[in-house]
């Protein structure tokens, strides 16, 4: 993974500082709370419902060992000893002290973390496949480009005062697994017909109060052009973006409104003047970027060897079995498997980790998996390299720390944002919904045979918890100071994205999971052998779903 | 006389303050966007742009201009940093100055997209508002003030 040099840590020694400055100034009286605002968020701060909430970036996912036991100990001293992983794979502190948040960052800078635009109307952590540099269907690691935009979006002078947030996913394999088309700006690695990369731009993608599915803005960009093509489409949102309505100020609302090839023909002329610019990437760098994302020293393992010890595992534990078919999936080098450790244990916040869960697992990726680890947008964690073979081991330590609930990408493997039980914008609570979904969808029999489902719950039109692009999706909504929920159903966030559509008027939380069963009742009635949720949904529409959610009791 | 921030040092402004009402602003007087336009000898002049004002429209005179004003209104809207990355990326070499209701903790921003004189709204604590020009030594990107980004430096 990328490692700091003197220039690196010098920023982000140098932002700690400042921080700290800014948050004694902000106590002594100094600077005004509108003042702040601006200054805490792009730190990350919030000040929240409870307690403030501190945002640590975790760049496109990827931690190692060391910084996992930072973020064990930080959690520990500064707050109640667990973190919460959020949709854009950060980590998040519930219930730091505001006069503490200086020294959390700078304990966090030892280990070369910081919470530099984790929130904010700036550019935000970089986000990617969870999978990058193992996937089998990769075409080319995208984390040396994501480090590249790290750098270059990190304290930018010109973009730290947008109309709004602003969020950029890079995809480098054949499945999409980090939902470009529902960001500000999508890109994607792909190769042109002499088999040369390059990159497929996207713009205007969102979710929110408005959901949007990105609309190619360049098919093709030579890679060296990356950041002076971003600096273009930044620069054009930046004076153009509406300013006057904040639920009107992402750059999909200017995209749409300019219409796409009128937005391309500014950014283009923007980018005329930039191009071929000192920002143009050098052999060098993308070389320097790339050489932080080498292969491990993996062993030369036999496929069929490694395959038939596992199937003998397998074979002598059913539980393990099932644990290898739902929670592991086919690493690119013979004899690896890429393992998912769910955080959606029912009874736990979805995306809650502990202290000692942390440190377990900086210890495991240790000794299993090169030392690193990853975050998922989906909440969860990942060890990326781990022999087959040493599988069945892992997994007796895993389920020994809750950590290896099977029902990764299932029903019950619900993306979740903290809700109104912690977050101030919040309209309705939704980590109760969570749980009494996973409680009443307890038989894993029956969530298997519903095969992969995603169900996405936000407490608000923020769209935290990415409901739009949920299978199933659950928004809460305030109805004269009651929580009510909304169901949508049909939304995908692979590269066949599509918009979750409304279900009808929203329900009372109680009745929210009977609602559910009664969808996936329709699904498993009008499903056609091996078809799944999605397919059936876009086969026979929303009316038979409708139909029957809305049924009376007979 | 108003204090203001230019080249790193305090200093008292000799400029006069825009006065929209004036048909014929003074030679040492800040024009708006309209009067500026109806100058008829551009040469020395001064002028401020408002958000919403881009900066193509001065293009043709840039060299003739000596001051260019660009106003923050609130300091929550960062149109200003575009612009005056845009008028020294098209050459503007006179004082370019942000006004208005920017605060202490942008001026290392402000600085690096071009300004080099800063009048802020409240002008007692400027020496304080110094010390924020030094915030930070290094940088990733290339702007005004560092023209290459840090790729094409690192050692």
């Amino acid at each position: 993974m990328y490692v700091y040099d003197q220039h690196d840590q010098t920023i982000i020694d140098e932002r700690v500082a400042q921080f700290r400055d800014q948050t004694a100034r902000f106590m002594a009286g100094e600077i005004s709370d509108g003042e702040f605002l601006p200054l805490r968020l792009q730190n990350g701060l919030y000040l929240q419902r409870l307690a403030p909430m501190l945002r640590i970036a975790v760049p496109y996912g990827l931690m190692n060992s060391s910084q996992l036991r930072k973020l064990a100990s930080i959690s520990r001293t500064y707050d109640k000893g667990y973190v919460h992983i959020s949709t854009r794979q950060n980590v998040q502190l519930n219930w730091p002290l505001l006069e503490e948040v200086p020294d959390i960052l700078a304990e966090l800078a030892t280990v070369q973390m910081h919470a530099i635009q984790t929130s904010g109307n700036c550019i935000r952590n970089t986000t990617t496949d969870q999978f990058a540099g193992v996937a089998s269907d990769e075409l080319e690691d995208p984390r040396p480009y994501c480090e590249i935009i790290r750098q270059w979006s990190t304290l930018h002078p010109e973009f730290a005062f947008l109309p709004r947030k602003f969020k950029i996913a890079v995809c480098g394999s054949t499945q999409d697994r980090a939902a470009i088309h529902y960001h500000d700006i999508g890109i994607e690695l792909v190769a042109n017909e002499s088999g040369e990369i390059g990159l497929k731009i996207l713009v205007g993608g969102g979710l929110g109060r408005t959901p949007a599915i990105g609309s190619v803005i360049c098919e093709w960009l030579d890679k060296q052009h990356l950041l002076t093509y971003l600096e273009a489409i930044l620069r054009v949102y930046n004076q153009h973006g509406r300013r006057d309505n904040k639920y009107k100020a992402r750059i999909k609302i200017l995209v749409k409104a300019m219409g796409i090839d009128a937005f391309r023909e500014m950014v283009e002329k923007q980018w005329s003047a930039l191009k071929d610019g000192p920002s143009t990437l050098t052999e060098k760098e993308i070389t320097r970027a790339r050489s932080f994302f080498r292969d491990p020293s993996y062993l030369t393992l036999d496929r069929a060897k490694a395959m038939s010890d596992l199937e003998h595992d397998c074979a002598r534990d059913p539980i393990f079995a099932n644990w290898v078919t739902r929670n592991t999936q086919e690493h690119r080098v013979p004899g690896y498997r890429i393992v998912t450790l769910s955080l959606k244990a029912t009874g736990f916040a979805p995306g809650d980790i502990t202290a000692e869960q942390l440190e377990l697992l900086a210890e495991l990726s240790d000794y299993y998996s090169f030392g690193e680890i990853r975050s998922t947008h989906q909440q969860n964690m990942v060890l990326g390299d781990v022999q087959a073979s040493a599988l069945y081991t892992l997994w007796q330590r895993l389920q020994a720390a809750g950590l290896a609930t099977p029902n990764i990408g299932y029903l019950t493997d619900i993306i979740c944002c903290p809700g109104g039980d912690y977050c101030s914008l919040a309209n309705a609570k939704s980590l109760p919904i969570a749980e009494a979904i996973q409680t009443r969808f307890d038989n894993l029999d029956y969530v298997y045979d519903l095969g992969p489902l995603e169900l996405n719950i936000s407490g608000c039109m923020n769209a935290c918890g990415h409901h739009h692009v949920g299978q199933i999706g659950i928004l809460g909504v305030d109805k004269k100071g009651q929580e009510f929920y909304q169901i949508c159903l049909g939304g995908s966030q692979a590269k066949d994205a599509s918009v979750g559509k409304i279900l009808g008027p929203s329900f009372k939380q109680k009745d929210v999971p009977e609602v559910i069963d009664r969808i996936l009742f329709t699904y498993v009635t009008l499903r056609q052998e091996d078809e799944n949720f999605l397919d059936t949904y876009r086969r026979v529409g929303i009316h038979p779903f409708k139909e029957r959610a809305y049924a009376q009791a007979d | 006389m108003r204090r203001l921030i230019k080249h790193g040092s305090i200093i008292d402004d000799a400029w006069k303050q825009i006065d929209s009402n004036c048909l014929a602003p003074a030679h040492d007087q800040i024009c708006s966007l309209e009067q500026w336009q109806n100058l008829a000898d551009k040469t020395g002049s001064a002028v401020q742009l408002e958000p919403g004002q881009e900066p193509a429209s001065l293009y043709a005179a840039l060299e003739k201009i000596e001051l260019l004003v660009i106003n923050f209104p609130v300091f929550t809207d960062g149109r200003g940093f575009s612009y005056a990355r845009d008028v020294r990326e098209h050459g503007y070499q006179g004082e370019l100055r942000a006004s208005g209701h920017f605060i202490r903790d942008q001026l290392t921003y402000l600085q690096r997209c071009g300004f080099d004189s800063f009048q802020m709204a409240d002008d007692a604590y400027l020496e304080q508002a110094l010390t924020s020009l030094r915030d930070f030594t290094e940088h990733y990107q290339a702007a005004i003030d560092e023209p290459l980004p840090l790729f094409r430096r690192r050692s």
